[in-house]
């Protein structure tokens, strides 16, 4: 009943899983490595499994009793039909079956609340990791993987594990029991009857799992031309403009009947194949329920049986059809609990940043002058592919650094370093002559202010984007940040003032986003700045109010600027200019201009004439 | 939900109803089975009878159990038949009706919007019609035959049955009030996690650098406890269902056989018969064969009835989960329909036969805008008011302005991805909207802001689409078009040229170089009038410049509209056009702006210093 909704518009959300539709059982790589693995990981959750699975072992084996006393209840009714019946005794067995039936129920209630409480549990602390392992990763893995993987892991993965990891086990328990309970109570009723009900049961079932077998591979299909479709409807939807400027819609909407249509074959190979499933059940419990009354008669003309023992065994071949598919299905949704698992402890398993406990050298933001030295750097993402080959500068306390080149010349290289989100393959940065490696990574970011291109604001009240995390920070001097950022006026034009929530409705500019931004760097008062100051997406009057706020927040403070402003560029102290990853040159305007080198051509490339 | 299914064909209608009458002929065969079991029973406890009537009965009902499960293969086949056929046929009318939106409607919707509307929503009617029709028409079906069959036995038993379901009707019908909104709410808090989640890994570098890991967790875990509370309040709700059913079911079918035992108890027995046997003047097995089997009959009737009042008690289960599906496909439903009951602004002009391509190209080309405005209906303020502008042959007109001061509309208006509200647009005398739209497009080679790649190889996206002129393009012209658009030296350095592969979307290129594709592609084209949206901002200042070069020597004729955000791409234009609010601020070359426009002088300092602009 628990249905599954689905994020609306949420393309970008990772590995597609089509709708509720497709039934295709995803493959773990190692099955019992994973459970095993899970096992030891869940270790505090195991004394309630253990308990749900021996509450629902009870509640099965009272299930499977049942029949046992319906049959008493029927040779009771039986043996009165002449003689009268004896309500006394139907009496009896009927508060015997209430009570099997209450006690039955009862166990059965309390093991789904237990095994509520251990999945959510569960899912939470798995969330609960996996958020904390977000923090403590190196920003090298976050470059290299999308955030829809990520996020379908703390999301869809974590999902099916507190769905089926619970239900799987306590349903491949309660299956097992009433299998082997239904086929231990026939043995004790009747063996030769036992033998027929199993045997029409098989029969049936082979022939079942025979045509299932062959509607796993149209899922499959219906899934990957689900993902084609998709495919293609993202691509034309979001280029309709060039579609239709250049008159291509005849030709992908060809394509997309192409798709359209096998999408249709296989989906209706895979719906009409495993809607057969239902049918042939009922037709398996119908041929076993005959097979039995007819066995039945036949030994109770012969004298052999009672007719009590045929009311039971009808009911037996119920109880034993029914396990049998449950089984199959719960070992279907363990094996998608399997596949789960195994993404999330490929995540919980990456390596960490290391760990910088043992580091004693603290910096204070107070006493740091704010002096950089970039000594012999060498660096490359990838360690075979260097792209700072041997860099070195020195960064006098309050200089302005420029770092200039076009684009894709790998300017955030320089924020990565500087603060330390990548090591350096060999050389070393220091601050005030202490080198970076021995300074904690967290020290270091408390020494440097940053405002990036990419203005990242997240839902939550004005005050806390701005504060962010900063404790001790009073009105008067939020009140300052935001005056010195240009944004005060703004933000007292805000129905909350400070506390007002920023998301969706709140519609903020890309200019006011990066004051926000500014502001809150701002606030952070550090020694040392990193700025990025694109901000090509901005009207002209904002762009020369973030302009002077960024040169207040400059002003005495050591600061590495992306520089996209000419004007900036020229005011720098220092210049740095990259191509290709690395840094090529490096000196101020002047110097560099007369060297006639790559930057001044890129600088007078601006303003000649197309001729 | 129900008024979407107004688009199934007459041939689907009939599939249905087909499907509606084998579910009645296997219904029927389903209920025949107790009969049958009832036959065998009252053969086996009828003392004297034969083995073949156990033998025939049987075989009646497999027999039936087996026609049964022909019936509902064809019912499957049809049902899968109708719904896969149909959604096949709704996706395409809903991608034909997307792909004829204007921008304006499709910007109603946003794209991720109507991309989950074409794939997923379908989805999920789809799944609706193939279990829930089929579900729904059996579960009625059933439960009047079965109810017909028992209501007649004994009021005591049909009573039990009917309170059976109403106790099942009501757990039910409370569960899905405490639950169904909850669920509702679990989407909510789910969407709230993967919010937070996706703020700390967009913003990773800010989060660190601020060191906030701390207060980024907080938030997490407030996020993740209280999915966890909604959960758990759910599932604890939930757990009762299961309980609470086997108890109905079980205590049915006890409360059938305790109520037995009693009618059997008081049906007749004629009193001489007994009276007989005790004297000694009948036997026993004499008194058996005739009154008794009043006696008998109440008794087989008992384990008739059980099997059928499941089968009621099951149906009305079935007919409830139905509506726990049906909120879902019927918002599916809902969305579908929105989409295709949208009405398409943009109509087709007539403009544009092949008689008159022939002499287009005889006069040289001229845009005239007269007197346009554009707003969104129901828009207070206009998008763009009051823009009149000509631009001739081998002319470059450029728009520069601030964010939102329209330039971006203003060049949507020329291919009619808007279309003007008021004055009108002109292209060779002839207005835009008379044109046929592929005759319009025909003429303009339009490079987006955001450069669009489509999956293929680049040839594919070099030679997209359909000109009017010629077929294909040769090899030549598109090495052509790419060293204009400076796009030569890294495509001739693939491995496969111009047959390598393009990922959907261009994932493979960088932004730069998906620019300069989408420029190439412009320029394969030929087109009459070229239109770049912002297209130069991908590229380094010094591309741009030799771009633009290049350009220049091969637009000859072709009039160029242009949005620029950098100063530098517009310097050379031959006319610039200032725009402010969606008014035109200024118009004429750099130098009279600088010297006339206060809007593109501020412009101009923010980006360049005074000595540099002199």
């Amino acid at each position: 009943m628990a249905k599954k909704e689905y994020e609306m518009g949420s393309a970008n959300n990772g590995r597609k899983r089509g709708p509720g539709a497709g039934r295709i059982v995803e493959k773990p790589k190692d099955f019992k490595g994973t459970f095993i693995k899970l096992a030891k990981y869940l270790k505090a959750f195991i004394p309630f499994m253990v308990l749900s699975l021996v509450l629902s072992f009870i509640s099965s084996v009272l299930a499977v009793v049942g029949p046992d006393v319906i049959k008493d209840l029927t040779a009771v009714i039986e043996t009165g039909i002449l003689t009268g019946i004896d309500m006394n005794a139907v009496k009896r067995v009927a508060v015997i079956l209430i009570i099997i039936y209450g006690i039955s129920a009862v166990f059965q209630y309390f093991q789904s609340l237990v095994m509520a409480n251990m999945t959510q549990k569960m899912s939470k602390k798995i969330r609960k990791d996996i958020s904390e392992k977000i923090n403590i990763m190196p920003l090298k893995y976050f470059d290299s993987t999308t955030f829809g993987d990520v996020l379908s892991r703390v999301t869809n993965d974590v999902d099916t594990i507190g769905h089926s990891l619970g239900q799987s086990i306590t349903q491949l328990v309660m299956a097992v029991t009433m299998l082997i309970g239904s086929i231990i109570m026939m043995l004790i009723t009747n063996v030769t009857m036992t033998i027929a009900a199993i045997l029409s049961s098989l029969i049936g079932f082979a022939f079942m799992s025979l045509i299932l077998g062959k509607s796993q591979k149209y899922f499959v299909g219906q899934q990957k031309y689900l993902g084609m479709i998709n495919g293609h409807v993202e691509e034309v939807y979001a280029g309709h403009n060039v579609l239709k400027a250049y008159n291509g819609e005849a030709k992908a909407k060809e394509e997309f009947e192409e798709i359209n249509e096998k999408l249709c074959k296989s989906a209706f190979k895979a719906q009409f194949l495993s809607g057969l499933m239902h049918p042939f059940m009922g037709f398996v419990g119908n041929l076993g329920y005959v097979v039995v009354c007819i066995t039945g008669a036949v030994l109770v003309m012969k004298g052999k049986i009672d007719f009590p023992v045929i009311v039971a065994f009808t009911m037996y071949v119920r109880l034993f059809t029914q396990p049998l598919s449950q089984i199959a299905q719960s070992m279907n949704s363990m094996q998608s609990t399997a596949a789960a698992s195994e993404r999330i402890f490929e995540f919980l398993e990456e390596p960490p940043m290391e760990d910088e406990s043992h580091k004693t050298t603290v910096l204070k933001g107070s006493d740091v002058k704010g002096e950089i030295e970039f000594n012999h750097v060498k660096f490359g993402y990838d360690p075979e592919k260097i792209i700072i080959k041997d860099f070195s500068v020195k960064v006098k306390p309050g200089q302005k650094v420029a770092i200039v080149g076009p684009t894709g010349a790998g300017k955030t290289t320089m924020v990565n370093l500087l603060m330390r989100f990548y090591e350096v393959n060999s050389g070393s940065i220091s601050i005030d002559g202490t080198p970076v490696s021995e300074l904690t990574r967290e020290n270091i970011h408390d020494l440097f202010g940053m405002v990036l291109q990419d203005t990242w604001l997240f839902e939550g009240t004005v005050r806390d984007n701005i504060v962010y995390g900063k404790e001790g920070i009073t009105d008067e001097m939020l009140d300052k940040a935001c005056k010195a950022a240009g944004i005060y006026h703004f933000i007292r034009t805000l129905p909350k003032g400070y506390d007002t929530i920023l998301n969706d409705k709140v519609n903020l500019s890309a200019g006011q986003k990066q004051l926000m931004t500014i502001a809150r760097a701002m606030i952070e008062n550090a020694p040392m700045l990193i700025l990025d100051e694109a901000t090509s997406s901005v009207d002209t009057r904002t762009e020369v109010l973030i302009q002077e706020a960024m040169d207040t927040l400059t002003k005495g403070r050591t600061s590495f600027v992306i520089a996209h402003r000419l004007s900036t560029i020229r005011n720098a102290d220092m210049i740095l200019v990259m191509k290709d990853g690395d840094v090529i040159e490096s000196g101020n305007h002047d110097e560099l201009m007369k060297q006639g080198g790559f930057y001044s051509e890129l600088y007078n490339s601006q303003f000649e004439k197309v001729s | 939900m129900f008024s979407i299914l107004k688009y199934l064909r007459k041939r689907e209608m009939l599939f249905m109803l087909a499907t509606i009458l084998v579910t009645v002929l296997q219904v029927f065969l389903e209920l025949k089975l107790p009969d049958y079991m009832n036959a065998i029973t009252t053969t086996v406890i009828t003392p004297g009878s034969y083995m073949s009537d156990i033998w025939i009965a049987g075989g009646m009902m497999l027999l039936c159990s087996f026609g049964g499960l022909i019936a509902s293969v064809f019912v499957g086949f049809f049902c899968a038949k109708v719904a896969t056929g149909f959604s096949m046929r709704l996706r395409s009318q809903v991608y034909d009706k997307v792909t004829g939106f204007s921008m304006e409607e499709i910007n109603g919707f946003s794209t991720a919007s109507l991309i989950t509307r074409s794939t997923n929503d379908i989805m999920h009617v789809q799944m609706f019609l193939v279990m829930g029709t089929a579900i729904m028409f059996r579960a009625i079906i059933m439960a009047s035959m079965a109810i017909g069959k028992i209501y007649s036995k004994s009021w005591q038993w049909t009573l039990s049955t009917a309170i059976a379901v109403l106790l099942l009707l009501l757990l039910i019908i409370s569960l899905i009030i405490v639950v169904l909104p909850k669920f509702k709410i679990i989407q909510t808090l789910t969407d709230n996690l993967n919010r937070v989640t996706r703020e700390n890994l967009t913003g990773i570098r800010v989060v660190r650098a601020y060191n906030a890991e701390d207060f980024q967790e907080g938030k997490f875990e407030e996020a993740n406890d209280e999915l966890m509370k909604t959960h758990l309040f759910t599932q604890r709700a939930m757990a009762i269902m299961g309980p609470g059913m086997s108890i109905i079911m079980n205590g049915l079918s006890l409360a059938v056989y305790w109520i037995g035992a009693y009618l059997i108890n008081i049906a007749p027995m004629p009193v001489n018969v007994a009276e007989a046997v005790l004297s000694g003047e009948m036997s026993f097995m004499d008194a058996l064969t005739e009154p008794v089997a009043d006696k008998i009959a109440v008794f087989s009737d008992m384990v008739v009835f059980s099997s059928y009042a499941m089968q009621v008690v099951m149906s009305f289960m079935m007919l409830t989960m139905i509506f726990i599906i049906l909120p879902r496909a019927s918002v599916s439903a809902k969305r579908i329909k929105e989409v295709l009951d949208t009405k398409t602004k943009i109509t087709d002009g007539t403009v544009g036969g092949d008689s008159d391509k022939a002499d287009k190209s005889e006069k040289p080309h001229e845009v005239i805008f007269d007197h346009v405005s554009f707003r969104y209906p129901d828009a207070s303020d206009a998008v763009l008011e009051d823009i009149s502008f000509t631009a001739k042959a081998g002319e470059t007109v450029a728009f520069i302005g601030s964010t939102g001061s329209g330039k971006s509309t203003l060049i949507n208006l020329v291919p009619r991805f808007y279309d003007v509200t008021e004055g009108r647009i002109l292209i060779d005398g002839v207005d835009v909207r008379d044109y046929t739209r592929v005759a319009l497009r025909n003429r303009i080679g339009l490079v987006p802001q955001r450069a669009v790649l489509f999956g293929g190889t680049i040839r594919s996206n070099i030679a997209y689409g359909d000109n009017g002129k010629q077929e294909e393009y040769t090899d030549e012209e598109i090495w052509d078009a790419l060293r204009i658009a400076q796009a030569e030296d890294f495509v001739s350095k693939l491995d496969s040229k111009l047959d390598a592969d393009v990922a959907q979307g261009g994932t493979n290129f960088s932004g730069g170089q998906k620019q300069r594709l989408s420029i190439a592609r412009a320029v394969c084209r030929k087109p009459d009038i070229y239109i770049f949206d912002d297209s130069f901002s991908a590229l380094d200042y010094k591309t741009d410049r030799i771009l633009r070069g290049e350009l220049k020597k091969v637009t000859g004729d072709a009039i160029t509209l242009l949005v620029a955000q950098r100063i530098g791409t517009i310097l050379d234009a031959d006319r610039i056009i200032v725009l402010d609010d969606g008014r035109m601020a200024g118009m004429g070359t750099h130098k009279e702006l600088m010297e006339t426009c206060e809007v593109y002088r501020q412009i101009a300092y923010s980006q360049l210093s005074k000595e540099e602009l002199a």
